[in-house]
């Protein structure tokens, strides 16, 4: 077990709602970004003078911006629908950290200034003026909210708390209280060209070195490229897939996938993150330039197709909002969406049967898969409604012989938040973490005790870091979660693959 | 013309302009504030026909509601589903068409009853604000008062039916004549206390519609998660204020 200065959660046979604490998580808020990560962002350094005043304008502007904004702050019924929702309330029990209590946290300061009742008859409706006690409120429950949107599922009007956060992160970097690590990463991609701050010469070593791995162990020259002019496929993906574990082993697969296929591929040093963090802090500018990168890319790679390695929220804005943002991609091959996901192509290459997979390869697994909230409940793959769920399963079911799913109130539509999307990644905030990943860590324990679970598959870098991190709180084991291209990766024998399957096992062994 | 008839004939025209104009400007200002990104609740449907249905489901069986809480939903679905028949049956009020007039007399007997399942229902929910520790937390003094509103709306309603009767032909006959200006003909209003409580509560619901959280009614309609076809691969959405930053 991890050592914690917090109390870690009982975890439950049977999930149960836990009554209401008070100001249990008042003590979380993660650092501040200084001056240097917020001018990048085009937002002030500090909290400027007359914060309460631009705040205020701040919330009209995008009150007159966002549909959602306007609509979800009058309709709330208060009907509590809501309130047993969220991983961070049942893993807290802080009434701020049910949707409807959060929202109402913006909401009290809206009614107060935008409406008739509340500049009127304040106490009646639960009007607030906005306050610095209230400016901390936002600065610490806007930043316990992973914009999963597992609420919004349950409301009765789809109100969307991650609406309501990114609006409240907006706002708060108008007035210069950013966060830092949100807004550090999105300065390290205009910067650098990727989250983690990895300089093409890095990228190119460590590719390179990937190469000489996969061709150690299969025979067969796999390559990864890095902006190869005139490829056929530009491949976009979490930085974290050149380096960090279980990543890695899902971009070795995509490069299997694509060496099987036959397909010309490449990456790209200047679109060398499939992440877009300024959704996080609900920038609608800041996404868009970090989106137009990748539209740049494809245009001076000459590319006829983009697609986007296993990364949550990098789905959701490319498979939502890519088109808007970076469109229209006219440019591109009209035969193939913009942009796919590569479980769409692993997939379809499947189907056309150009894999040759050896499922036993993954028999010392028995293999969950965890629905990342914003493949789940803010995107789709395939042409069908709710192919974001059969897909993945689709190719784990393809690629491994023992597959079960855990309890249907956490999966699919309603599956629960790792604990940590939602620019929450940061070690600063690891209580709320460890305790938001309760719901998820139930359903994983249950599965593991009735039907022996060993591995936990996810399509998502933030899922596949956080889990790393949190589950050795819950005693289990962090080696447990794999990439989905991982068991895909591990069953592939690709054409011309040297060395027998014995020696194939050994080496996972020493591997695990 | 006797006071009371001519403060309510006043008091309903004031709550009438300002529950259509509040209404239309609200709506208004929905429809014209842009949804500059995609955000449907997924799965979502993927044509416009499909959105209608996913929109009918919600407004009229509150499917999501009913994923959430089956208690909820039951006392509210009830409450709802309970007013708008027990408000069908009021158009034998306010009308005179013929075919209309017989529906609404072919289930006005079995109708009327409806007033105690709206009673009931709320009952439920107020029950539900005040018990759960959870929804005690969210509600403000307004969500409380709203509920008892609309509970002497129905109590005062039904007792009129069932307790007191009171003068329906003069009621109907002073609402006729408030709606075509025909203020010759106008009664006066009975004067027993129920249908006067009835009548000014109903008056308030009317006023506050519009500055309250019943914005709920036509703020379904509107929210992008729900209304939206997920298609954003196929047709580029884009909203005006965001085309501006492309040049």
């Amino acid at each position: 077990m991890a050592k914690a200065e917090f109390e870690i959660p009982q975890l439950n046979e049977n999930p149960e709602v836990p009554p209401v604490v008070l100001g249990t998580m008042a003590h979380s808020h993660p650092f501040i970004a200084k001056p240097e990560f917020q001018e990048p962002l085009n937002f002030p350094g500090e909290l400027v003078d007359n914060w309460q005043e631009k705040a205020i304008e701040a919330m009209g502007d995008l009150l007159g911006k966002y549909r959602s904004l306007q609509v979800y702050l009058d309709s709330c019924v208060k009907c509590g629908a809501c309130t047993d929702k969220c991983h961070y309330f049942l893993g807290t029990q802080d009434p701020k950290n049910m949707p409807v209590g959060r929202q109402d946290l913006l909401r009290k300061v809206y009614r107060r200034y935008f409406t008739f009742a509340g500049k009127y008859f304040p106490k009646l409706v639960g009007a607030e003026d906005l306050t610095k006690e209230v400016l901390d409120d936002w600065y610490s429950y806007f930043h316990q909210c992973s914009q999963c949107r597992r609420c919004s599922v349950f409301c009765p009007y789809g109100i969307d708390t991650a609406e309501i956060s990114m609006a409240a992160r907006e706002i708060m970097d108008r007035i210069g209280v950013g966060q830092k690590y949100c807004n550090e990463i999105i300065a390290k991609v205009f910067k650098i060209g990727n989250n983690l701050g990895l300089p093409e010469m890095a990228l190119a070593d460590t590719l390179e070195g990937l190469e000489e791995d996969v061709e150690d162990e299969t025979g067969v020259a796999v390559k990864y490229p890095l902006d190869k002019k005139g490829a056929d496929i530009l491949l976009v993906t979490p930085s974290a897939d050149f380096f960090a574990e279980p990543h890695v082993d899902g971009l070795i697969g995509y490069g299997k996938v694509f060496h099987e296929a036959g397909v010309s591929w490449t990456l790209s040093s200047k679109a060398s993150e499939a992440a877009n963090f300024g959704m996080f802090i609900g920038s609608y500018e800041n996404m868009r330039r970090v989106s137009m990168r990748i539209r740049e890319a494809a245009l001076e790679l000459g590319v006829k197709r983009i697609i986007f390695g296993e990364c949550g929220h990098a789905w959701r804005v490319a498979y939502s909002f890519l088109n808007t943002l970076a469109g229209p991609f006219d440019f591109l091959d009209p035969k193939y969406p913009v942009p796919q996901h590569i479980l769409e192509f692993t997939w379809g290459e499947i189907q056309k049967g150009t894999l040759n997979i050896d499922k036993s390869a993954n028999d010392d697994m028995v293999v969950t898969f965890h629905d990342s909230c914003n493949v789940a409940r803010a995107s789709r793959m395939g042409p069908e409604p709710g192919g974001q769920f059969k897909i993945p399963r689709n190719v784990i079911k393809a690629v491994c012989n023992h597959f079960v799913d855990m309890a249907p109130e956490t999966i699919h539509e309603k599956t629960f938040c790792c604990g940590g999307g939602g620019g929450l990644l940061t070690d600063d905030l690891m209580e709320l973490r460890v305790k938001g990943a309760k719901p998820r860590m139930e359903a994983l324990k249950n599965v593991i005790e009735e039907h022996g679970v060993t591995n936990m598959a996810a399509i998502c870098a933030i899922c596949k870091s956080q889990f790393t991190k949190v589950l050795p709180y819950y005693g289990m084991d962090m080696d447990m979660i794999v990439s989905v291209h991982q068991l895909v990766s591990n069953a592939i024998v690709l054409t011309g693959q040297t060395d027998g399957e014995d020696d194939e096992d050994e080496s996972e062994d020493d591997a695990a | 013309m006797s006071f009371l008839t001519i403060a309510f004939a006043a008091l309903f025209y004031a709550a009438t302009i300002l529950l259509v104009v509040g209404l239309a400007r609200r709506i208004a200002l929905y429809w014209k504030t842009p949804a500059p990104l995609k955000i449907p609740t997924t799965p979502a449907p993927v044509t416009q026909g499909g959105v209608v249905l996913r929109m009918f489901r919600e407004v009229v069986f509150f499917e999501s509601l009913f994923k959430s809480t089956k208690w909820t939903w039951l006392f509210g679905w009830v409450f709802h589903m309970a007013l708008f028949m027990v408000l069908f049956r009021h158009l034998r009020y306010f009308t005179e068409i013929h075919w209309l007039m017989e529906i609404v007399e072919f289930v006005g007997p079995l109708f009327k009853y409806l007033a105690f399942a709206m009673i009931i229902g709320l009952l439920g929910l107020l029950g539900r604000r005040m018990f759960v520790d959870r929804v005690r937390y969210i509600s403000a003094p307004s969500d409380f008062l709203m509920l008892l509103l609309l509970l002497l709306i129905g109590i005062s309603g039904a007792m009129t039916t069932f307790v007191a009767h009171t003068d329906v032909v003069a009621v109907k006959a002073f609402f006729r004549s408030l709606m075509y200006f025909n203020f010759s003909e106008m009664p006066n209003l009975p004067t027993d206390p129920l249908i006067v409580v009835h009548l000014l509560l109903v008056a308030l619901l009317m006023i506050i519609f519009p500055i309250s959280k019943l914005l709920h009614a036509p703020g379904v309609f509107f929210s992008p998660t729900r209304n939206q076809v997920d298609n954003p691969r196929e047709q580029r959405h884009i909203a005006d204020w965001a085309r501006k930053l492309e040049q």
